[in-house]
C-alpha cells in the first residue's frame, strides 16, 4: 500500500484532521479515485490543485504514473512558476 | 575575479561526464537570435503593421476603489475616426475556473474583470473601457471623451492593512480559504496555507540560540523592457489572429476565447519576439480587448501600453511581511522554524505566498517546523508571477536570520549552511524527496572561490545566502523536420525568453548527429504544433527539450529504417553515428549513408523524413543557488556600491554554458535592483508615485560589477535526455539576502527592509527609525 502524506493542512478539511493514511493503488489514477472514495471531494482536489511527489519525483497531472506498493506519496500544493 | 575574462566555471564530477561525449550540448555556439536583436530586425509586438489597422486606446480609473455608477460613451462615439468602443459588457460572462498564468494564480472572472473593470473599479489605472480610431490623436481624444460616473470607496494599499478587521473590502463575496470552518464573514485575507512538520516547541526547547525578526519588502515590477503590446485582428468567417509578446500563446489563445466566447480553433495566435517577461507575460491584459474592438468594427486594432500603463497596470510582485522565529544548538543545527508571511496580491486573490512559503525552508533539514502563509487583497494592481515567484521574498527572510545567527554563534556563514543543507534523499519540508541535487557541492563552490576570501576594506561587507526553486514539466510539444539537403528544422511552442531557440537547436543536433549549423529552431504560431504550456517555471529546456529529444529520436530511428530499406537488411544491423547510417553487417558492403543521402531520396523511401513529439514531462530537478556579494556603503549618504558579486548554481547539465550564465546574471541584476532601490510608491489616494524608469530605478550596467558565475554540474537530473534542469528562477532568490547582509556587514547594524535606498541605508547608521 502507497503510504500518503501531505506537508499543508490542505486536506485537512476533507481528511477531518488526517494527515497521513495508506491507500491502496497501482497508479496515480487509481490513487486519485481510491481518494475520493474515501474523502469525498479530496480526489477532485487533488487533481485539479495539487501535485504529487511519488518518492521523491514531482508529477502533477499525470494519472498514468505507476505507484509500487511501498511508494512513498506526497500531496504537495501544485507548482507553476515565472 | 570579476573582470570579464573570469566569470565563467564549471564544478563538474567525472562520473558525470557521458559517454560517448556530447558534442554540441556544452558548447556556446553563437545565439541565433543576437543578429536581428542587435540590428533592430526582430519584431516585437508593437511592430506588426496591417492595412487598415487602428490604434487602441484604454479608459483607465483614477481612483484606487469606487463603485462604477455608469459608463457614457456616445461623445466619444460621435467622435470622427473613432470606429469602436468596447467595456466589460462586451465581454462573456464567465466562471471561476482556474487559468494558467505562472504562479500567480488567477480565476477566469478575474482575468476578465482585471482586463475590463465590472462592477467596481480596483486600484488606480484599472482598465474600464477601450477605443479603437483612426489615429493615436483620435483615440487619446476618445478616451477622454468617455465619461465614467464613479462612488468613491475607501481604499487600502498595505498588506497588514488590509488584513485589519476593518479595513475597506474589496470583494464582498470572498470568504478566507484554507480555513475551517468556513468563516462567517468576507475579508481580504484570500487564503491562508499551513505547512509544517515536528513540533516547533521541542525544536525551540531544545535550541541554544533564538532569533525572532521581521522583514518587509517592497512591490516590485518585473522591469521587462518591452511594454505589452498586440494586434487584434477579427475576420468576417469568424477566424480570428492574434499577434502579440507573451510567454505562452496557447495561453492567450485560452484566455481570449473563454473570456469572449469564442472557439479555440477560432483564434489563431501568432508570438512576437519578446522584450522581456520574467513572469509578467503570463496573462492577458490588451488581448481581448483589442480583439473586442476588432470584432465591433472588423478592422485590426493595436493597443501598446505605455510604461506608466505598464506599471500601473500590469504586474507586480507582491510586496510582504515576514516573521521568521529560528533555533539552533550551539554546534549551529537547527532545531525549530516558525514564520508568518503576509503577501499582498493586488486587486485579486492569487499571490505567490503558496510558493513562498514552500520555498522557505527547502535548503535545508529543520525537522521542527511551522509556516503559515496569507494571500491578501489590497487596491493595486493584481500581482503577476515574478521569476521564483514567491521565494525571493522569504528567502530575503530566512537567508537574513540566517547569517545574524552565524554572527550569534561564531560560525562562518557558509559552515552554518552546509550543516544544515539538504542532501540527495533528504525529505524537504514541503513534503518532496530530494533526487539529484547538489546545494553543498555549490555552496564549498562559493566557499572555494577566491572571491570569499577577498580582503575587504572600510565601509565594505560581505554577505552570502542561498535560494532554491522547484522547476517544472508539463505539456510540451516540438517537431523536427529533416531538409531535403540534411540539415534540419526544430519546430517548438514555446516563446524564446531565454534562449531556447538556441538550447532546442542544440539538443536536436547532439541527438541527430548534426553540427549546430545544420540545425536552426523557430517557434510555431497556435495552428501550426501542438500544444505547449506557459514559457514559465523553468521548464522549456526540460520539457520541451525533452521534446525536441524524443522527436530527433524518432527521425534517427526513421532515418535507420530507410537505410535498412535501401540495404536490405533487418534495422537492427543500422547503428546511427555522427549523422549517418551505418551498416554494421559485414558481409554487407555497405557504405555509411549520411543523413543528406538519405533525405535527398526520401520520396523513395516513403516521403519526407519529420516527426512531432507531444508529452506531459515528468521529473524535474529543483535547483539551488548561493550567492556571495560585497558592497561598500558610502557612510555620508547610504548609497551602496556592489564591488564584487558571485553566484553558483546547481544546474544539473547546462545545454548552452553562456545562456545559463546569462540567466544566472540576469537573475542577480534583478535581484539587486530589487534589494536596493526597486519599491512602488503610493500616495494617500492610492496612486503610484513613480510609473516610469525615471523614478523607478532599476540596476542599469554601470551599477554593476561583472557577476562571476559557477556552474556546478555534480547532479545532472536523469529524467532528462542529457541531465538538464530549469536555471532561469533560481538566481533571483538569493540576492536580496545576500545584498542586505552584505550591507549589514558594512555598517554593522542589521536591515530589514528593502530596498536599502541610501535614505533608510544612511537612517540606519544614524541610528534613526526613519526609512525611505
Amino acid at each position: 500500500m502507497a503510504h500518503v502524506a501531505c506537508a499543508s493542512h490542505e486536506i485537512r478539511a476533507f481528511t477531518g484532521g488526517l494527515d497521513g493514511f495508506d491507500v491502496p493503488a497501482a497508479d496515480v489514477r487509481g490513487l486519485l479515485a481510491e481518494l475520493e472514495r474515501r474523502f469525498p471531494g479530496l480526489g477532485a482536489h487533488v487533481e485539479q490543485r495539487m501535485a504529487i511527489a511519488i518518492d521523491g519525483e514531482i508529477h502533477q497531472d499525470a494519472l498514468a504514473a505507476l505507484l509500487a506498493p511501498d511508494s512513498e506519496v506526497v500531496l504537495i500544493p501544485r507548482i507553476a512558476g515565472g | 575575479m570579476n573582470d570579464p575574462g573570469a566569470t565563467k566555471a564549471t564544478v563538474a564530477s567525472n562520473d558525470t561526464r557521458t559517454d560517448p561525449p556530447l558534442k554540441v550540448v556544452g558548447q556556446r555556439p553563437i545565439r541565433p537570435d543576437g543578429a536581428d536583436k542587435v540590428t533592430g530586425r526582430a519584431n516585437f509586438g508593437a511592430d506588426l503593421h496591417l492595412p487598415g489597422m487602428l490604434t487602441g486606446r484604454i479608459k483607465r480609473s483614477p481612483h484606487a476603489h469606487a463603485r462604477l455608477l455608469g459608463i457614457d460613451t456616445r461623445a466619444a462615439r460621435a467622435l470622427p475616426g473613432v470606429k469602436a468602443i468596447v467595456t466589460a459588457a462586451d465581454f462573456a460572462a464567465v466562471g471561476s475556473e482556474a487559468v494558467e498564468q505562472g504562479e500567480a494564480a488567477a480565476t477566469l472572472s478575474h482575468v476578465s474583470w482585471n482586463c475590463l473593470a465590472r462592477g467596481k473599479v480596483l486600484y488606480v489605472g484599472h482598465a474600464v473601457a477601450a477605443v479603437a480610431a483612426t489615429s493615436p490623436e483620435i483615440a487619446d481624444e476618445a478616451v477622454r471623451l468617455i465619461e465614467v460616473r464613479y462612488q468613491v470607496l475607501p481604499h487600502v494599499i498595505d498588506v497588514e492593512a488590509a488584513m485589519a478587521p476593518d479595513a475597506p473590502l474589496l470583494h464582498d463575496d470572498l470568504f478566507t480559504a484554507g480555513v475551517t470552518p468556513r468563516p462567517a464573514a468576507p475579508s481580504n485575507v484570500a487564503a491562508k496555507t499551513v505547512i509544517g512538520r515536528g513540533d516547533p516547541a521541542i525544536g525551540f526547547a531544545a535550541a541554544d540560540v533564538v532569533l525572532e525578526r521581521r522583514y518587509v519588502t517592497a512591490a516590485v515590477h518585473q522591469g521587462y523592457i518591452e511594454p505589452h503590446a498586440c494586434v487584434a485582428s477579427a475576420g468576417a468567417d469568424g477566424q480570428h489572429h492574434i499577434w502579440c509578446s507573451s510567454q505562452g500563446h496557447f495561453a492567450v489563445r485560452a484566455m481570449c476565447a473563454k473570456i469572449l466566447g469564442l472557439r479555440l480553433q477560432d483564434i489563431r495566435v501568432t508570438p512576437a519576439e519578446i522584450g522581456g517577461g520574467f513572469g509578467g507575460k503570463t496573462t492577458v491584459y490588451l488581448e481581448p480587448v483589442a480583439l473586442a474592438l476588432s470584432r465591433q468594427c472588423g478592422r485590426p486594432v493595436r493597443i501598446v501600453m505605455s510604461r506608466d500603463e505598464v506599471f500601473q497596470a500590469s504586474g507586480p510582485t507582491s510586496a510582504s511581511v515576514i516573521d521568521v522565529r529560528l533555533g539552533a544548538t550551539k554546534d549551529g543545527r537547527l532545531t525549530a522554524a516558525e514564520l508568518t508571511l503576509k503577501y499582498q496580491a493586488g486587486a485579486f486573490p492569487g499571490s505567490s505566498v503558496g510558493a513562498g512559503c514552500m520555498t522557505a525552508l527547502a535548503c535545508y533539514t529543520v525537522e521542527n517546523v511551522s509556516i503559515t502563509g496569507y494571500d491578501v487583497v489590497s487596491n493595486r494592481a493584481k500581482v503577476a508571477a515574478y521569476r521564483a515567484p514567491g521565494a525571493p521574498m522569504v528567502a530575503f527572510a530566512v537567508e537574513s536570520c540566517l547569517d545574524e545567527l552565524a554572527q550569534a554563534l561564531g560560525v562562518d556563514p557558509i559552515d552554518l549552511r552546509i550543516t544544515n543543507a539538504v542532501t540527495p534523499g533528504v525529505k524537504a519540508v514541503y513534503g518532496a524527496t530530494f533526487r539529484e541535487i547538489a546545494l553543498i557541492d555549490t555552496l564549498q563552490a562559493i566557499k572555494a572561490h577566491p572571491h570569499y576570501r577577498a580582503p575587504l576594506g572600510p565601509h565594505q561587507g560581505r554577505g552570502v545566502a542561498c535560494g532554491f526553486w522547484f522547476n517544472i514539466g508539463g505539456e510540451s510539444s516540438a517537431a523536427v523536420h529533416v531538409d531535403a539537403d540534411g540539415g534540419a528544422t526544430v519546430v517548438s511552442s514555446n516563446p524564446d525568453i531565454g534562449g531556447s531557440r538556441a538550447s532546442m537547436a542544440m539538443m536536436a543536433a547532439e541527438t541527430l548527429g548534426l553540427p549546430i549549423e545544420r540545425v536552426r529552431a523557430t517557434i510555431a504560431d497556435t495552428t501550426s504544433i501542438g500544444y505547449s504550456d506557459l514559457t514559465g517555471g523553468s521548464r522549456v529546456t526540460f520539457a520541451t527539450g525533452m521534446a525536441v529529444v524524443q522527436a530527433a529520436q524518432k527521425v534517427v530511428d526513421d532515418l535507420r529504417r530507410r537505410a535498412a530499406l535501401t540495404w536490405d537488411c533487418p534495422i537492427e544491423q543500422v547503428a546511427w553515428r555522427d549523422a549517418a547510417a551505418v551498416c554494421t553487417d559485414p558481409a554487407k558492403d555497405a557504405k555509411p549513408l549520411s543523413i543528406g543521402e538519405l533525405a535527398g531520396r526520401a520520396a523513395r523511401t516513403g516521403g519526407p523524413i519529420s516527426a512531432e513529439v507531444s508529452l506531459n514531462a515528468q521529473g524535474a530537478g529543483p535547483g539551488f543557488g548561493v550567492h556571495v556579494c560585497d558592497v561598500e556603503v558610502d557612510p555620508e549618504t547610504g548609497r551602496t556600491t556592489v564591488l564584487r558579486y558571485t553566484a553558483a548554481q546547481d544546474v544539473g547539465r547546462a545545454i548552452h554554458p553562456s545562456y545559463v550564465e546569462g540567466q544566472v546574471q540576469g537573475g542577480v541584476a534583478q535581484g539587486i535592483g530589487w534589494a536596493l532601490n526597486e519599491a512602488y510608491l503610493y500616495d494617500a489616494a492610492g496612486a503610484l508615485q513613480n510609473p516610469g524608469f525615471l523614478d523607478y530605478r532599476v540596476p542599469v550596467a554601470s551599477d554593476l560589477p561583472m557577476i562571476d558565475t559557477i556552474l556546478v554540474e555534480t547532479a545532472p537530473n536523469k529524467r532528462h535526455p542529457y541531465g538538464a534542469k530549469g536555471v532561469g528562477e533560481v538566481p533571483i532568490v538569493p540576492p536580496l539576502a545576500a545584498v542586505a547582509n552584505a550591507v549589514s556587514h558594512a555598517i554593522g547594524v542589521r536591515l530589514t527592509e528593502l530596498p536599502l535606498s541610501p535614505p533608510r541605508v544612511l537612517a540606519a547608521i544614524e541610528g534613526r527609525s526613519d526609512s525611505a
